[in-house]
């Protein structure tokens, strides 16, 4: 072994694989309320199970705004493909559209609650209703927060900082705007089912 | 090669002045809105501490009514004030108050926020070789979420219906029905509030952690070179993501059904002989989310408090730890089945028998990680060159609790068993000393063992050693008598036995556990001024005080914001390099490449230094 001394030794330990910080945490939050939706499901599934449940139609508005969360699904990507691409100013574009459609998802929310009043399905009732408005409400405080999110990718876009080579913000609005659309199908296919 | 160097030296610089912003920031950035992971942590330490305080000072409190139920308390008047009853005993109300905020301080604000945010923030950059958290503001937020809730659950002490009174597990439809008890009004609100800011500062500090620990490593760092210590804190991170949102989704119908009248809880409830409205809701629905949680919350307090026992009891053995690749597999097994036996908690609420059997399978199983981990412990003594500072000896404390109180998981983890021992002081003595007293001793072993990297002075030995008898002592006698107590089936949370002929035989070993508790509480201040005295007057720590092989030694002994004044260090091998066969000294750091160690290498070690010869051929090696 001392031969080896003699020589210029070299050691090359590996770098340790990573990815951004950040997008990480965003992913770690998207499990985080994910396990809270999960949590609220089985609650809702427990709860169902030991009977006294309230059947009644889910509003036929809750169909559209699936529609409505897939259209803004679509435009998001494309806004990330346009980013991808550096065309600046279809970015802006997208990002303005699936805020829009955000919005309307929130209206389409507000009155699938006012048709839920009009057959006298109130928050204070049978859990079957309260679950719903407390699944709804919630999924629409998140729709809120990334609409917030989308505005500060809107202000970013216009100031022309994001492009190919800065898309960090751009993608993580992106996942989590898909991820919330996605929880919203699996929240109706959910609700549709467990009646 | 020179280019690399080159890049390094820029690296530095810019650090540098990165670091010099950072020392030239007023007191505020500096020590109260700080993003710098060391100063976090030492926040997370001290109000854990106060709290830790008060949580002590309210079980002796109730532990004077059990001991001592005919004694005339009206002393405690101007500080206790209404909550004594004319002839001078606690109000039977303010009694359940007490083991309420007892319990909740103790699981939530000390052994998680004061245990995980202190030993995580401070040992996870320190240890992998990270400047800093992967996001400093984020962790600030954390603490001050934390800070938030604090104030609000203090506050909610001082309340004249009093704090929430319904066990620290909350369960409805005690806790949501204000005309319950006076404890289920604004306190019980307060008590809501500021868990949800609690859940809040535990994710950003969680998502921080694991972020941290999987992509902020330096260079050589792999998973299996990690300190154990990492291991466990990165795992109750991720134990914290999955379990953390499922209490607040418990408690947010919770809050709908006390403030806005729903019934997700509530059903068929008659007060004073006039019905509630509320229909069709299920009490038992609370329990299934509340231990969902409650249950990996166990094991939030219990793994950082192993994760340092692993790194102070080798280090201190100076030897390996025994079983590496166990201890972090059994961490993993002990994980993922934390979530899988929640209704052990709940055996007695009308489950099915055969859901039951399920359970206590799943929960008996626990046994083999933990009892793997006792062993690991045990055999990374066995034979080694054990020096008994503080630090070590509460390691051990720990490894002497996680055994007795694990052993009587056992008999209440059967769900037969269970029906006479549940919710009796049995139950009260094995989680104490399982999870409570080996947490606690987990958290004091890390202060006393990181103490000098935290504030660059040393403890004094002695009083350490004082500390540890007089505590490791009162634990015992506090928590094995009751054992007895709670066979005899006295039932937990009673304010007073003494009606019932059955059980005023105990009346003497209630009074020993309560001068025990005492005497165990004042032992405490031996520590408090250890620690507060040695702040600013121990003596000045050397680089590495303990020969220890991890990175945060190689620091400076105050190391400024980002740790490292030069390049991070790059890893070679393992923390572990205790009494290394032909090495000279007994222990080898982390940084230290094997072509350094030639004389304690192993064949595979070596395989990892290659030569380089430049423009020589292999042959010319041999010359």
């Amino acid at each position: 072994m001392n031969e080896a001394v003699d020589f210029k030794i070299v050691e090359a330990p590996a770098k340790p694989i990573s990815m951004n910080p950040k997008k990480f945490g965003m992913w770690l939050f998207i499990a985080s309320v994910m396990m809270l939706f999960m949590s609220l499901t089985s609650a809702y599934i427990v709860r169902q199970a030991e009977g006294n449940w309230l059947y009644f139609e889910l509003p036929t508005l809750f169909l559209i705004s699936c529609g409505v969360i897939i259209a803004s699904s679509v435009s998001m990507q494309l806004g990330f493909w346009a980013a991808k691409k550096d065309q600046f100013s279809k970015i802006k574009t997208y990002v303005a559209i699936t805020t829009v459609l955000g919005f309307t998802f929130l209206v389409l929310q507000y009155l699938g609650w006012k048709d839920m009043v009009s057959n006298s399905v109130y928050l204070v009732g049978n859990p079957s209703g309260s679950f719903i408005y407390i699944l709804t409400g919630l999924h629409g405080l998140h729709i809120v927060s990334a609409i917030v999110y989308l505005l500060i990718v809107l202000n970013s876009a216009s100031k022309l900082k994001i492009s190919s080579s800065n898309m960090t913000q751009m993608e993580m609005c992106t996942t989590y705007w898909h991820f919330l659309g996605l929880l919203w199908l699996y929240l109706f296919v959910f609700l549709t089912l467990l009646r | 090669m020179a280019t690399i160097d080159v890049h390094h030296h820029i690296e530095t610089h810019e650090h540098d002045d990165h670091g010099h912003e950072h020392h030239h920031g007023n007191f505020w950035t500096n020590y109260i809105f700080s993003e710098d992971h060391k100063v976090i942590a030492k926040q997370f330490l001290l109000t854990g501490m106060a709290w830790a305080l008060i949580g002590g000072v309210l079980s002796v409190l109730f532990r004077l009514q059990l001991g001592f139920p005919e004694a005339n308390l009206s002393w405690l008047k101007p500080i206790l004030g209404g909550w004594l009853t004319a002839d001078g005993k606690i109000d039977p109300d303010f009694y359940l108050a007490l083991v309420t905020m007892h319990g909740t301080i103790m699981v939530f604000f000390v052994l998680t926020a004061g245990l995980s945010g202190t030993f995580s923030n401070f040992l996870i950059p320190l240890q992998i070789g990270a400047r800093d958290m992967a996001s400093g503001f984020m962790n600030m937020l954390s603490y001050w979420f934390f800070f938030l809730s604090s104030v609000i659950m203090f506050v909610s002490l001082f309340l004249s219906t009093g704090p929430a009174a319904g066990g620290w597990v909350i369960y409805p439809p005690l806790s949501a029905l204000p005309q319950a008890i006076p404890g289920s009004g604004l306190g019980m609100t307060l008590w809501l509030v500021s868990m949800a800011l609690f859940i809040v500062s535990s994710l950003l500090g969680s998502i921080n952690y694991i972020t941290t620990v999987i992509n902020l490593r330096t260079v050589g760092m792999s998973f299996t070179k990690l300190p154990l210590t990492i291991w466990a804190f990165f795992l109750t991170a991720v134990i914290g993501i999955l379990s953390f949102p499922v209490l607040f989704a418990a408690a947010l119908l919770l809050i709908f059904d006390r403030s806005f009248g729903t019934s997700f809880y509530l059903s068929d409830i008659y007060i004073n002989g006039v019905a509630l409205p509320n229909q069709g809701g299920s009490p038992i629905l609370f329990q299934h989310l509340f231990w969902f949680l409650g249950h990996p919350e166990v094991y939030i307090v219990l793994l950082p408090a192993l994760g340092i026992t692993s790194e102070i009891i080798a280090t201190n053995s100076r030897k390996p730890i025994f079983g590496y690749k166990a201890m972090v597999g059994s961490m993993l097994g002990i994980a993922i089945l934390s979530f899988v036996v929640w209704a052990h908690h709940m055996f007695v609420t009308g489950m099915n028998p055969f859901l039951g059997s399920v359970f206590t399978l799943l929960t008996l199983i626990i046994a083999v990680p933990s009892a793997v981990k006792i062993f690991n412990y045990v055999t990374t003594l066995w034979k080694g060159n054990i020096r008994f500072t503080p630090a070590m000896l509460f390691s051990i404390g720990l490894v002497s609790f996680f055994l007795t109180g694990g052993i009587t998981g056992l008999f209440l983890g059967n769900s037969a068993v269970d029906i006479q021992l549940h919710d009796t002081y049995f139950v009260v003595a094995h989680f104490h000393l399982v999870m409570g007293s080996a947490s606690f001793f987990g958290m004091m072993a890390g202060v006393y063992h990181w103490f000098p990297k935290m504030f660059g002075r040393m403890m004094d030995e002695k009083l350490g050693y004082l500390h540890f008898w007089l505590t490791f002592i009162g634990v015992y006698l506090v928590f094995f008598p009751m054992h007895y107590i709670g066979i005899a089936g006295f039932p937990r949370r009673y304010y007073s036995w003494t009606a019932f002929e059955t059980f005023s035989g105990f009346a003497d070993l209630n009074m020993l556990v309560s001068i025990a508790a005492i005497l165990t509480l004042a032992a405490q201040f031996v520590f408090l001024f250890n620690f507060i005295y040695h702040i600013f007057r121990g003596k000045p720590a050397p680089a590495n005080p303990w020969n220890a092989t991890t990175l945060e030694w190689t620091t400076p002994r105050l190391p400024g914001h980002g740790n490292w004044p030069g390049e991070i260090p790059t890893v070679y091998r393992w923390p572990y390099d205790y009494s290394k066969p032909g090495s000279k000294e007994d222990f080898i750091p982390q940084h230290i490449p094997f072509s350094e160690t030639p004389e304690s290498n192993l064949p595979h070690e070596n395989d990892q230094i290659k030569l380089d010869l430049g423009g020589a051929g292999v042959g010319g090696d041999k010359h």
